[in-house]
């Protein structure tokens, strides 16, 4: 039984809770984002995640805090799951020293040592060398650490991802690999760009494991996931997890959409990761609207205060503006 | 103390024994380093001494294995990646600036990443316009990695452990024109500094700037200059990135005049920097315009005498010597 075909276990209301929440920390979280890149709080690039918050929320779960997350330039919901602050990520968006990268990173590149988040990498591609060298690393150590790497569709017609999924295969590398297809690299459907468009194919021809999973449905991504981890955490080698997402907003803030019809976004719009799972939860009687009344309450409370961290921050001294291109010496 | 006949090869081998064995977390990795022996016998014999999870034969994959490299670097070890040429290298071109260069400065100083890359550079071996090149140059532009050109014995043998010390990311080029060069080491030769240019041979009369394989055409250029009555000084950089300002513009002060040798092209090239840090420092000091010797602008040829025309030579690094000595005639 493939995971993903097989039916997910109903979870116990706090952890349907817990669910509910990330998804929507992320989704709130971004909404805010928005707004602020309106009033030019937020400046460069802003890549949202809303609609594939399912697939953040869903993955971390399997993961532990030994455990390592490399991710793209659309990671804030990423980050927030993993458990980055979303005080230190929005302070990152204000481009402050308070922020997770010390204002030097920014939306694409949110980085965090103690949650081992090795970043916000915004060459397409580009993370997966990274994810096998972090593979690599624990694997000679003897550790059973697993590092998770997400990085979208569009990565696939890199050629970092044939040679990153061969050598983690040839290797054996404890490496999840967390595709997620939402169908667009920018604007290029993966029909435009792929003269094979089965992404578990691709993987399986290195002779990793792969998983088609519906990203919309976060107790799928959960159970396949957890396999996954399992599997992986066990010696098992690399697997592959296709996660079938959806970005509803445009590609960054500069984006018209030209692409893709308004029917095809309202079609996926219908299967929104939050309020599909809502639904199934309250119809079962596992969340009640005081439940979500509550969460949304504190997941409110949480940007809130975010924002005022950020606003409250401080801009780093531009006589430090060279520090970090070589290691500073350590007071011995 | 005794010392040890060598070479340039052997030096870089013990060098890599030395690191394998004082530190379990260092490993080589690259393309024929293992059952092949390393595509210029370098790694020649370490797979059977030390097994191959630490001597790691890789898939022609630059851009993975060197950016397993960094990520293994992220996440405890101390890999020293082996890229057969310089050329290849630009197949890892964006593991090595997008990555390598920068997540230490994006993430705010909390990813440093203690890896070495080696890689062959140069020309002199017939080999044509694609394993030929002197790209270390372009290398040394990049912010956040550091560049090595180890020239003599003692740098190819004592350069790479302190490189495995170093929080960040370093680049040894190692000029194919040298492994076969042999001579004397110290029994006890070791780690040495790579943060300062030397003077291999004092002079007073012109300063002759070069660095890697172009070092030793420089010495034998200085001792036919010494026959004609000119005391070059030869500085032998060692290290591109950073750059030792203080001990060019120190040489240049006495000598008050600088020819800069290099294998790389002169457009927009580390030779230029050179220049214009000692025009922007030391102008004042300078009796005469200062000159350079770099290769041909042109892809490497493969036919010897062609090759040779391309690349800097002593007779013209003296005769360029002379002219900024003596002024025309």
């Amino acid at each position: 039984m493939r995971p993903g075909a097989e039916r997910n276990a109903v979870p116990d209301p706090e952890h349907a809770r817990q669910l509910l929440h990330q998804m929507l920390r992320v989704r709130r979280f971004e909404e805010k984002c928005a707004e602020l890149y309106a009033t030019t709080k937020i400046r460069g690039f802003l890549h949202l995640y809303i609609g594939e918050e399912a697939v953040a929320a869903g993955v971390m779960q399997a993961l532990r805090p030994d455990d390592r997350v490399v991710a793209t330039y659309r990671e804030h919901g990423h980050a927030l799951v993993r458990g980055v602050s979303a005080a230190a990520t929005m302070a990152e968006m204000y481009g402050k020293v308070e922020g997770c990268s010390r204002g030097r990173g920014g939306s694409m590149h949110l980085f965090d040592a103690a949650t081992r988040f090795y970043g916000g990498n915004a060459i397409v591609g580009g993370g997966l060398p990274l994810a096998v060298g972090l593979g690599l690393a624990d694997k000679m150590q003897g550790l059973d650490s697993i590092t998770a790497c997400f990085f979208g569709e569009g990565a696939v017609a890199e050629g970092e991802f044939h040679e990153s999924l061969n050598l983690a295969a040839l290797w054996n590398l404890p490496v999840l690999f967390c595709c997620e297809n939402n169908l667009y690299a920018m604007g290029t459907a993966l029909a435009r760009s792929e003269s094979e468009t089965d992404l578990a194919l691709k993987a399986a021809s290195f002779r990793v494991p792969a998983w088609p999973v519906d990203g919309m449905d976060v107790l799928a991504v959960e159970a396949a996931a957890r396999r996954a981890a399992l599997a992986v955490r066990s010696g098992a080698g690399p697997l592959f997890l296709e996660l079938r997402t959806y970005r509803f907003r445009a590609h960054s803030a500069f984006d018209p959409e030209l692409y893709r019809d308004k029917q095809e976004v309202d079609a996926w719009k219908q299967r929104d990761p939050i309020t599909t799972f809502l639904a199934v939860m309250q119809e079962r009687g596992i969340l009640a609207d005081r439940d979500v009344a509550a969460i949304e309450a504190d997941v409110a409370r949480e940007i809130e205060a975010a924002v005022a961290f950020a606003e409250a921050g401080t801009l780093e001294a531009v006589a430090d503006l060279t520090r970090f291109v070589y290691s500073e010496p350590t007071a011995e | 103390m005794g010392t040890v006949t060598t070479t340039y090869r052997e030096a870089i081998r013990a060098a890599l024994r030395d690191a394998l064995q004082r530190d379990p977390r260092v490993f080589l990795m690259g393309e024929d380093v293992g059952r092949y022996g390393g595509c210029f016998a370098v790694s020649k014999g370490l797979l059977q001494e030390f097994g191959p999870e630490r001597i790691r034969d890789t898939p022609l994959s630059e851009s993975a294995f060197v950016g397993a490299g960094i990520g293994a670097a992220l996440g405890g070890m101390r890999p020293v990646v082996e890229i057969m040429t310089v050329n290849f290298s630009l197949l890892a071109l964006d593991q090595i600036v997008n990555n390598a260069a920068t997540i230490l400065h994006m993430s705010g100083g909390q990813f440093s990443i203690p890896l070495v890359i080696r890689m062959t550079t140069g020309a002199g071996r017939q080999l044509a316009a694609q394993h030929s090149h002197s790209l270390e140059g372009w290398y040394a532009h990049i912010p956040g990695i550091k560049v090595l050109t180890p020239a003599t014995l003692e740098d190819a043998r004592g350069m790479l452990w302190t490189a495995l010390q170093d929080p960040d990311p370093v680049l040894i080029f190692e000029h194919g024109s040298l492994y076969n060069m042999g001579g004397e080491l110290p029994d006890d030769a070791g780690a040495v500094d790579i943060a300062t240019a030397s003077v291999r041979r004092p002079g007073r009369d012109v300063s002759l700037i070069t660095y890697g394989g172009t070092l030793w055409k420089t010495l034998q250029a200085a001792a036919e200059l010494a026959s004609d009555g000119i005391e070059a000084e030869v500085l032998d950089l060692r290290t591109l990135r950073p750059l030792d300002t203080g001990a060019i513009t120190a040489s240049v002060s006495r000598t008050r005049r600088a020819v800069v040798i290099d294998e790389g092209w002169r457009s927009g090239s580390i030779s230029a920097e050179i220049m214009a840090r000692i025009i922007e420092q030391v102008f004042y000091e300078l009796d005469a315009p200062v000159a350079r010797v770099c290769s041909a602008e042109v892809p490497m040829p493969y036919a010897k005498h062609l090759e040779d025309a391309a690349l800097p030579q002593v007779g013209t690094i003296v005769a360029t010597a002379r002219q900024v000595v003596r002024g025309h005639d």
